[in-house]
């Protein structure tokens, strides 16, 4: 059990450290923070042209998605980019248990995803009108951690993908843009198509921002439960396809001796 | 002569080259569209259902920025990670004329994003593909193309002083994109907005090609797109100089 815990929070903070060792505050700031902050801007000045809703819906829709910057891309980048660096191979052919390997790194992707998506929720506050109660801020916090674990969990399924996929970054990238449109993001799901609103059920994030819009206008957190708990399954469901994929293409990589082959 | 044959095989080159790019597809044609489809829907239950095909004509802008943006600021980095810069660089040609044909290239593949918008939005929506002044129209696309072309040599030559050209262009997108009025007017703006706003090829190209399209007169939006691709020119070439200078002086044309 201890070196369950170990390889799980030691290990994962090592391997996200080795993973993203490019990171820096002159690549963080612009990518993470700046660029985040004015996709915020955009979409409330757009809700206030529209006459759609107000800056609170943008803020907290995106405030919330956000996070996915972390949450899809790192998810992503701390599996698939073992294969992309040549470590896959070194890596699987130790004994560690493969849930604590691939499942400790999750935890600083979602400290990140946070951290970006408190950045959101603090220049919405400053900048635009967004003035959530005080009472509701530690029932935000919950359902916003909850929500950026789920994301979490939905990259690292993708990014199990790309021990397979030739470029799975490319796959990110449409799945980060497509969560604005399916996720309740920035258009309420009773708006758009019956089908569209089916798959964003389907998607992390969209059952979270529609709780966190709730509380943040003032309800109890007792009173939205259920997103909660629905994103939660959401996120756990994803956490578990992530992990038996992790496990079969390693068995499919071993087999065919195709591990780090693109 | 051979400066026209060197830009339009640089140019042609580098388009093939972009149209081949998963990342520039996404960007062009299936950025734009989701950014319309966005705006589309938020405009239809908003009310404003007669924004429709200025959703459109404004994505399609977003989407010829959002290529110029990332394909002309890494143009230099990526040939620095490529190892070819020294050889480009070594070349007798000017620098200038090799960089230019390239970030023309990044803003002509915008093409995609006009064609992909429209498209999208008469399939899908049904919004009207009507131009009011069709010969504006072919006049004022080329222009703002051209215009933002030339803006690219500018971060071609700037964002190679940044190490990280990639983290710049992330940064950039969204800002030009709220700035430039591509889908919000820049009347609901604060006003410290608007001088920015003026110095960007975005904002003349959308007024002119919605001038074109939508009806008013396009001509002088069209006229200070060329005017400030000209200065863009000017302060591209002084910049690109000064790099490629220091580079050499320094010994730091190939270091990443």
């Amino acid at each position: 059990m201890i070196a369950f815990l170990r390889i799980f929070f030691i290990g994962g903070l090592i391997a996200y450290r080795g993973l993203f060792n490019w990171i820096r505050p002159a690549i963080y700031i612009p990518t993470m923070l700046v660029g985040p902050l004015f996709q915020i801007l955009f979409f409330a000045y757009l809700g206030r042209y529209s006459r759609l809703q107000n800056d609170a819906f943008f803020v907290v829709g995106n405030a919330v998605q956000v996070s996915a910057m972390s949450g899809v891309f790192s998810a992503t980048m701390a599996i698939a980019n073992e294969r992309q660096f040549h470590t896959l191979s070194p890596l699987l052919a130790t004994p560690a248990n493969r849930f604590a390997v691939f499942m400790g790194r999750s935890l600083p992707v979602l400290v990140n995803g946070l951290v970006v998506s408190a950045f959101g929720f603090c220049m919405g506050y400053l900048l635009l009108d967004f003035k959530p109660p005080a009472s509701s801020l530690a029932p935000l916090a919950l359902v916003v951690t909850v929500s950026v674990a789920s994301c979490t969990a939905f990259g690292l399924t993708i990014g199990s993908i790309g021990l397979r996929a030739r470029d799975v970054f490319l796959s990110a990238n449409l799945v980060y843009y497509l969560m604005w449109l399916f996720c309740g993001v920035n258009i309420p799901l009773n708006a758009l198509p019956g089908w569209l609103s089916q798959i964003g059920r389907l998607l992390p994030l969209t059952h979270g921002i529609a709780a966190a819009r709730r509380i943040a206008d003032g309800a109890s957190l007792g009173s939205v439960s259920g997103l909660v708990w629905t994103e939660l399954g959401v996120g756990a469901a994803y956490a578990t396809a992530s992990f038996l994929l992790v496990r079969f293409f390693e068995y499919e990589g071993r087999r065919r001796a195709s591990l780090e082959t693109f | 002569m051979s400066v026209a044959r060197l830009l339009w095989v640089g140019w042609r080159f580098h388009f093939k080259s972009l149209t081949l790019s998963g990342f520039f597809l996404i960007t062009t044609v299936f950025g734009p569209a989701l950014i319309a489809t966005i705006a589309y829907y938020m405009f239809k239950t908003g009310q404003r259902p007669g924004t429709l095909f200025y959703a459109s004509l404004g994505s399609a802008v977003y989407g010829i920025w959002s290529a110029t943006l990332f394909g002309s600021g890494g143009a230099l980095a990526w040939q620095r990670w490529q190892g070819t810069l020294e050889v480009v660089v070594s070349t007798p040609t000017p620098l200038l004329l090799i960089v230019l044909p390239l970030t023309l290239s990044t803003s002509s593949i915008g093409l995609y994003s006009l064609a992909s918008t429209l498209i999208w939005g008469r399939v899908v929506f049904g919004i009207p593909f009507q131009i009011a002044h069709p010969l504006a129209f072919v006049v004022a696309v080329p222009a703002t193309i051209l215009g933002l072309g030339l803006l690219g040599v500018v971060l071609a030559s700037t964002f190679i002083l940044y190490r990280h050209a990639n983290a710049l262009s992330n940064m950039l997108e969204w800002p030009v994109l709220l700035v430039t009025g591509l889908l919000v007017p820049l009347s609901l703006l604060p006003g410290w907005s608007h001088p920015i706003a003026w110095v960007l090829a975005p904002t003349w190209g959308v007024r002119a090609i919605r001038g074109a399209a939508l009806g008013g007169n396009p001509w002088p939006s069209t006229a200070v797109t060329l005017g400030l691709g000209l200065a863009y020119l000017v302060i591209g070439a002084v910049c690109l100089r000064y790099v490629e200078l220091a580079a050499r002086k320094q010994a730091t044309l190939s270091l990443t």
